[in-house]
């Protein structure tokens, strides 16, 4: 193992699934990213962009019959495309976790919540039952559970979301992975439970030294949460930064777009929210030049070719405008 | 909301419910009498009606108000030729029921029969279900070509009527018993037609095994569970196997209940239940010539299986309004 390897690094990963009738499509199109120790990074793209399948591709999850996964992605310098399932299984729950978006369905309906948990850990370290609840009812207690003997008692069903939330999370820590993916956590809780769980996945970060790769179509959640930020479009890493440059100065017009359409706190309201003309194209039908750009404000010719991720500043950016001099301007409403 | 102590899990909420529907319990009564009943043959047979049912006693009598009566009656057609026999007497200790053409009693052999109706049934069902869910789970889980193979056989099977099947099963083995190997099953054993039933009725309980295991394999509980790495084994034993335990329970009885017409068709058309041992069917099967003089001895079988058919199919379809755990969770929780 590499000491000076980044935690986790995403080279030029593509995905290819079968489209049926011979003919293939690429879901995710050399896609590179890195994640260091301790770091909480945000992926962020709309519905379809390829950033659940980005995930299930570093899980080893992606079995779908005739699917091609090129690139390489290496979890602290250990290739894992092409690792045997067994090597996977391994580091699946010990080293790598994932949490989902609908904890009702991620849970089984037919055990309590404690059992699924006592489960896990013991599936990985030798526990007794009674000292696997232990560290279950500990876990929980961590995670902000009230009452949580009780708790671990209980079934899915009888649970509220955040605390099945809470529960999932618990299931997902219990061996203490250090890279946890959490695929829209947020998204099937109410605002002040998601508030409360993205400080959860916060602080563990500092108590258990936890790197996690947020994914998540919510520009909100990546500006409580996240250092980092990449925006997928349509496969593709459109761009890619440290979030609070992001957000003070977008250098591809699709981040700039999708802050854009978030509300201002402050400051008159539009009386219209500016949306992004269009929808994203299907992956079979993605232009050859940037992907972005037939809804672009800015298209010209020299988006006819696929443009290369070019670094400015900090950030890096799948766009030709800052090369050619005229990137975008500043966002005035963060320093408000 | 009230402070609850204990938390209900799944099982316990689906039989407290269970226990909350009239049907429920009534079906389960009624099948819990006839299994009594049933259970109870030899003692009825000795001790109240006094009788073999398994012997031919055709110039027996029966004690009946203090006279004693022949069994077998002459008939009083215009040229009083054969016999009848007697009809219901509605006397526990005399041919309850009547006798039948060999003037055996009928109720006698009726619990007989139900011993033979209901331990077929039950068992065919149960190794129909533990078939079938080897079959679905297996075609279910592991997809790809296992699944292939798994369905199209099941297909073929499909495809042959089931009543056909079985009467061609059992005409083969009827004879000469059934020589496999080391297997040898007599030819009077009711390992065959149990085993016949529970064969063709597999595809039948399979099928839907198939798509619920299908459905869960794709649900996010799985995908976490192997996020969370799991092995496939655990999975099977851990999610899998206990979400698809429902299907498996709410199946058993309405299997059961295809299971006894299938085993009552057989026995009446003497490739079940072999002479002299008696089942629902075969007594159907003695009625049917006296359908016009006597028709008690084909009504009453005849009644004990539609009564057990119906229940059981009322106990499946309670089973399955009480087992389906987020129905009840949501009507709990409103």
């Amino acid at each position: 193992m590499d000491a000076d390897a980044p935690l986790l690094a995403v080279d030029n990963l593509t995905i290819t699934l079968p489209a049926g009738r011979g003919r293939t499509v690429d879901i995710v199109e050399n896609v590179s990213f890195r994640l260091d120790g301790a770091e909480i990074m945000g992926l962020v793209g709309e519905s379809g962009s390829g950033k659940s399948m980005s995930a299930l591709a570093i899980m080893g999850l992606i079995d779908a019959p005739g699917a091609r996964i090129a690139g390489s992605i290496r979890f602290r310098g250990r290739e894992l495309i092409g690792l045997d399932r067994r090597a996977l299984r391994a580091l699946r729950g010990a080293e790598i976790a994932m949490i989902f978006q609908d904890p009702m369905t991620a849970l089984t309906p037919v055990h309590t919540v404690g059992w699924q948990i006592d489960e896990q850990l013991r599936a990985h370290q030798p526990l007794s039952r009674a000292g696997a609840r232990a560290r279950t009812v500990e876990l929980l207690g961590e995670m902000g559970v009230p009452d949580p003997r009780r708790a671990a008692d209980r079934y899915p069903h009888q649970l509220s979301g955040g605390l099945r939330q809470r529960a999932m999370i618990a299931m997902a820590l219990s061996c203490n992975p250090s890279l946890l993916i959490a695929d829209e956590p947020t998204t099937a809780l109410d605002v002040t439970v998601q508030a409360q769980i993205l400080d959860l996945l916060r602080r563990l970060r500092q108590d258990f030294g936890s790197s996690i790769l947020l994914i998540t179509h919510d520009m909100g959640v990546v500006a409580e949460t996240c250092d980092r930020t990449t925006v997928l479009y349509s496969g593709n890493v459109a761009e890619h930064g440290p979030t609070d440059a992001l957000f003070r100065q977008p250098a591809h017009p699709y981040t700039a777009a999708l802050l854009d359409s978030i509300p201002p706190l402050r400051g008159t309201r539009p009386r219209r929210l500016p949306s992004i003309p269009g929808a994203p194209p299907a992956p079979s039908a993605r232009p050859p030049g940037c992907p972005f750009q037939p809804r672009c404000a800015y298209g010209h010719v020299a988006c006819e070719t696929r443009p290369s991720l070019l670094p400015i500043g900090a950030q890096q950016v799948a766009c030709v405008l800052p090369a050619e001099g005229r990137a975008l301007p500043p966002r005035a409403v963060l320093s408000a | 909301m009230t402070a609850r102590t204990r938390t209900h899990g799944p099982w316990a909420v689906a039989l407290r419910s269970l226990s909350r529907m009239p049907s429920a319990i009534a079906s389960a009564s009624v099948l819990l009498l006839l299994v009594i009943l049933s259970a109870g043959a030899p003692f009825y047979a000795a001790h109240i009606a006094h009788t073999d049912p398994f012997e031919s006693d055709v110039a027996g009598t029966i004690t009946l108000h203090g006279a004693d009566i022949p069994v077998m009656q002459p008939n009083n057609n215009r040229l009083h030729l054969g016999l009848t026999p007697i009809g219901p007497t509605w006397v526990p200790s005399a041919d309850l029921l009547g006798a039948d053409s060999q003037g055996r009693d009928v109720a006698a052999r009726l619990l007989y029969g139900g011993r033979n109706s209901l331990l077929i049934s039950s068992c065919a069902a149960l190794l129909c279900i533990v078939l079938a869910a080897t079959v679905g789970i297996c075609a279910g889980f592991f997809g790809g070509i296992v699944d292939i193979l798994l369905s199209r056989m099941m297909d073929i099977m499909w495809a042959i009527p089931v009543y056909l099947f079985a009467i061609s099963l059992s005409i083969v083995t009827v004879s000469h018993g059934l020589r496999i190997g080391p297997i040898s099953i007599r030819s009077d054993s009711l390992l065959l037609p149990i085993c016949i039933i529970a064969l063709v009725y597999v595809p039948y309980a399979a099928r839907p095994i198939r798509g619920r295991v299908m459905s869960l394999r794709q649900s996010e509980f799985v995908l976490a569970a192997r996020c969370l790495g799991a092995s496939r084994r655990r999975i099977l034993l851990r999610d899998i196997l206990p979400n698809v335990s429902t299907t498996l329970i709410v199946l058993a009885p309405l299997v059961m209940a295809l299971a006894l017409l299938a085993e009552s068709a057989l026995s009446f058309l003497s490739i079940g239940v072999q002479a002299p041992a008696a089942s629902w069917g075969t007594i159907i099967q003695d009625g049917q010539g006296l359908i016009y003089t006597r028709p008690w001895v084909a009504i009453a079988p005849g009644l004990a299986i539609v009564i057990t058919v119906l229940a059981l199919n009322v106990l499946g379809d309670a089973l399955r309004d009480a087992l389906d755990v987020r129905e009840t969770s949501r009507r709990s929780g409103a």
